[in-house]
């Protein structure tokens, strides 16, 4: 059993090595302002590399997270971050800022 | 105040179940208590520091630090478990057939202490930090101060009674299936912890290999929901992993259980080589 796994491990490594091709990105900012997000809708591309820069102008510090982004990602008060968002299928992807939850909503938009 | 409480204890809970698993690994050592606990108070510091530089780490290595980081951390932790169960595979024994020597077992077991007091110390570092940044947050917000902090703080001790909850949980187990299951729940966490770090690398296009999402069962079982927490630190349950997590785990799993095979030593060697003679 385990000597399959291993074989199947690398040829998923191999496969995935070989798919791993460079793409011209997509740079997109957004900004927190008590707590929320300045542009709550961000469009971009799909089948793209994606960078958002995350800038906070409050003076606490926020957690930019998307679950379906894959991304947790701390940005203290009066600073930015940059995030890097793997090319994505079509779709709407949520994110929010997890120390504020209720008001800090946000959705990315590929299309 | 609910609020705050949930955000803290979401952070804490993993560090939690990390104690309680150790405390109750090392039980009846003689000195491991302090390991522990000077673990615990060492990440606790390190978590303060690190939320103080927090804007620093996150701009340092082109913003990549804070990705840096943590995958660091983890990969630390995943090699201080997997010493820590390879070492027991090799002394177990030992330790289980000379109680007579106990005092001299628990000397030459310092070194695996201190492998398991840096998991805790930095469990506590990482998920500290952004406990004490929420916390800061809250202060340096100045509104309903009081009662975010009394939630806050709560979160913390509801975080402590995990601790306590899984160490009285697995005392209760029999002294010598304990072994067997902390054996194994540390090789999971271990696993899962490395399925972590991977998603570090990839968050930071470090690795940019196998990211595609392997299953999303964040509809039946969301891992920031609370049981779904428990599974991500216990099993490392993920509900969107990524194919590399995946593969990062399963090989993981397999090669601290083939480490550990190859470390016991196999029972009547010694006999065979006195024949041989």
């Amino acid at each position: 059993m385990t000597s399959s796994r291993i074989l199947l491990v690398a040829a998923a490594l191999a496969a995935g090595v070989g798919a791993a091709v460079a793409a011209d990105e997509t740079s997109l900012e957004i900004s927190i302002k008590d707590h929320r997000f300045s542009t709550a809708e961000l469009h971009a591309p799909a089948d793209k590399p994606i960078t958002i820069v995350v800038k906070n102008l409050d003076s606490t510090p926020e957690e930019f997270e998307s679950k379906a982004l894959k991304i947790e990602k701390v940005v203290a008060g009066k600073a930015e971050i940059t995030v890097r968002v793997r090319p994505l299928k079509p779709g709407r992807y949520h994110f929010v800022g997890e120390y504020h939850e209720d008001t800090a909503k946000g959705e990315l938009v590929v299309e | 105040m609910l609020g705050a409480l949930i955000i803290v204890f979401r952070e804490v809970i993993e560090a939690g179940l990390v104690i309680g698993i150790v405390l109750a690994v090392t039980r009846g050592a003689r000195g491991s208590r302090a390991y522990v606990f000077g673990g615990v108070a060492a990440g606790a510091l390190g978590a303060g520091v690190v939320a103080l530089f927090a804007d620093a780490l996150s701009q340092a290595v082109a913003g990549r630090g804070q990705e840096l980081f943590n995958a660091g951390v983890l990969a630390v932790a995943v090699v201080m478990l997997a010493s820590h169960n390879i070492w027991m595979a090799r002394h177990g024994r030992e330790l289980a057939s000379e109680l007579a020597a106990a005092g001299r077992a628990a000397v030459s077991g310092d070194k695996s202490f201190l492998a398991l007091a840096l998991v805790v110390a930095l469990a506590v570092l990482r998920e500290g930090s952004e406990v004490a940044l929420f916390l800061y947050g809250i202060l340096a917000s100045g509104e309903t101060v009081a009662d975010l902090l009394a939630g806050g703080l709560a979160g913390l001790v509801l975080g402590a009674g995990v601790s306590a909850l899984t160490y009285f949980g697995l005392v209760t187990i029999p002294a010598r299936h304990l072994f067997a299951v902390t054996t194994a729940m540390i090789t999971l966490l271990a696993a899962g912890l490395a399925a972590q770090c991977a998603g570090f690398l990839q968050q930071a296009w470090i690795v940019t290999a196998l990211s595609q999402t392997v299953w999303d069962t964040s509809g039946v079982l969301p891992d920031s929901s609370l049981f779904g927490r428990v599974l991500h630190t216990l099993i490392g349950y993920v509900d969107q992993p990524t194919a590399l997590q995946v593969v990062v785990y399963v090989a993981t799993l397999a090669a601290i259980v083939i480490a550990t095979r190859l470390a016991a030593p196999r029972p009547g060697a010694a006999n065979v080589h006195a024949a041989a003679e």
